[in-house]
């Protein structure tokens, strides 16, 4: 059973594919994956506590209230920006274990990742931080990613605790990516602001607070952009695949979350989504909004918006959050997005695949 | 009729990707970028200029006064690095101050002050350059052209 090249599966049932020249391939979904993509929760993974640690600028934007620290300055006494990434990370996974009353070395397991090199800011923060370690890379859709493989790590009954974190930096970000700091560069205005911010998570098997329900691991997309300075355009379609997979594989209407946020799109890339979802079918179109956009204000000089992988880590463990729990927000679908090049590969002429996965939250 | 194959499929699919990129992607403001890329890159010049005629109405020969304008010049461009005002400058100047030597000297000063933090050997003195890399490479290659060409034809 065949439909537009993908197989179609059906729960609990071995899945039959028709390949080429008729050869039959069984591929047996678990018991919690729903449809091509989503895995659903038994025990839905509470978010025990949370933090959020932002830089002067995210700080100076419409949010500043609602994150727990603003960091004074880029460097926060240290030598250089890779070091003062790593120092914004374990804080805000200290901040976010303490909130919950804990010791770190109470916390089970650190997922956790960044933009860096060989995830430069994560791993020296975990060396600081002694709490068992795994890396993870997903560019902008960093957070994302590790709150879902927590999620499942806690629902498949494997630990009974997890925090989650990411990390962005906005000067680390453009020496490695772009160009040195003091260089005098004119960017185009679809080009984002890489985002100098944190957020970590604490999620575990039981307790109260908003739960994860639902994830849907995103495919890799690459619909043929190579501007680097125009990521919006390259992640849209992503973003779209996967909003349209997750309300596939759980049969549920467009309008059942209040509110579907992705990570970095941008204005431009956001403005992509909307006809894409169009495109796709989706309609009634989702209330959908993006925390790139959100981040900063117009006049703060910033391009198309803000991206990296702590903008979608701090507007969750910041402004989104507090909205859940003053229930101005009952369900939200977050979906991170993340392009999946590096500038070897741009230099090289290739064009920028990206990525999103999704997590529904609900309160 | 012919069936498409995948191949084909996808190149049309991401065709009329394009053309809705195009659609919404912003355009940059043209007008506005060349308006100030002139004004910033002509009081650069004028400005080199003005050092120029200062120093050969103080008797300095042609030459001299060229090479000491261009070392004035590459000062100025480290100094509004070194203090931070240049990035300020070219977010607006754009190739207005990304053209003039200052430019140049405003490159390889950025370069220098990000990478000292890997040390002055394989920081400083090994990315110095890599932005700027280019210009020279070419800039002598392209010489070296001229000069064969001049002492092979002329």
């Amino acid at each position: 059973m065949v439909c537009r090249g993908r197989p179609m599966c059906l729960p609990y049932r071995a899945t039959y594919v028709a390949i080429g020249s008729g050869k039959m391939e069984v591929t047996m979904p678990g018991p919690k994956k729903r449809g091509m993509q989503t895995v659903v929760f038994d025990n839905p993974p509470i978010l025990a506590s949370w933090a959020s640690v932002v830089g002067p600028k995210e700080g100076e934007g419409p949010w500043g209230n609602d994150f727990d620290l603003i960091i004074p300055d880029y460097l926060l006494g240290e030598e250089t920006w890779e070091k003062a990434e790593n120092q914004m990370l374990k804080q805000t996974v200290e901040m976010a274990l303490n909130k919950a009353s804990l010791q770190t070395n109470e916390a089970e397991l650190l997922l956790a990742g960044d933009l860096l090199n060989q995830l430069a800011a994560s791993n020296f923060a975990a060396a600081e931080l002694s709490i068992p370690f795994l890396g993870l890379y997903g560019a902008c859709s960093t957070m994302v990613q590790a709150l879902l493989t927590g999620s499942m790590l806690i629902d498949g009954g494997f630990y009974g605790r997890v925090v989650a974190a990411a990390c962005s930096h906005h000067y680390s970000a453009e020496r490695q990516f772009r160009f040195p700091t003091e260089q005098g560069v004119q960017k185009p205005p679809s080009s984002q602001w890489t985002a100098t911010a944190a957020g970590a998570v604490v999620l575990e098997s039981a307790g109260s607070g908003p739960r994860i329900t639902s994830a849907t691991i995103g495919r890799v997309v690459d619909m043929g952009q190579s501007d680097v300075n125009d990521m919006g355009s390259a992640m849209a379609p992503a973003a779209a695949d996967t909003i349209k997979m997750h309300l596939q594989d759980l049969n549920f209407s467009p309008d059942y979350y209040d509110l579907v946020v992705t990570g970095d799109l941008g204005k431009v890339g956001l403005a992509i989504l909307g006809q894409l979802l169009g495109k796709e079918g989706v309609v009634p179109s989702p209330t959908h909004s993006d925390c790139g956009v959100l981040l900063f204000d117009e006049k703060q000089d910033i391009g198309a918006g803000g991206s990296g992988c702590g903008c979608c880590a701090s507007m969750l463990c910041g402004p989104l959050l507090k909205k859940m729990i003053k229930a101005e927000i009952k369900k939200l679908l977050l979906v991170g997005t993340g392009a999946l090049m590096s500038p070897t590969t741009s230099f090289q002429g290739s064009t920028i695949p990206a990525i999103a996965h999704a997590i529904a939250i609900e309160y | 009729m012919e069936i498409p194959n995948a191949e084909e499929l996808k190149q049309a699919e991401i065709d009329e990707y394009n053309s809705l990129v195009q659609q919404i992607k912003p355009k940059p403001p043209l007008l506005k970028h060349c308006f100030w890329a002139f004004v910033v890159g002509g009081l650069i010049c004028a400005l080199a200029q003005v050092i120029l005629n200062s120093l050969q109405a103080g008797g300095m020969g042609q030459t001299n006064a060229s090479s000491v304008t261009s070392v004035i010049m590459i000062f100025l461009g480290a100094l509004l690095t070194g203090i931070g005002v240049y990035d300020e400058i070219g977010k607006t100047a754009g190739a207005g101050s990304i053209v003039p030597i200052t430019g140049f000297s405003n490159v390889i000063v950025a370069s220098a002050m990000e990478f000292k933090r890997e040390g002055y050997i394989f920081g400083v003195g090994s990315r110095i350059f890599s932005i700027a890399g280019p210009t020279l490479v070419f800039g002598f290659a392209v010489s070296t052209l001229i000069g064969l060409i001049k002492v092979l034809f002329m």
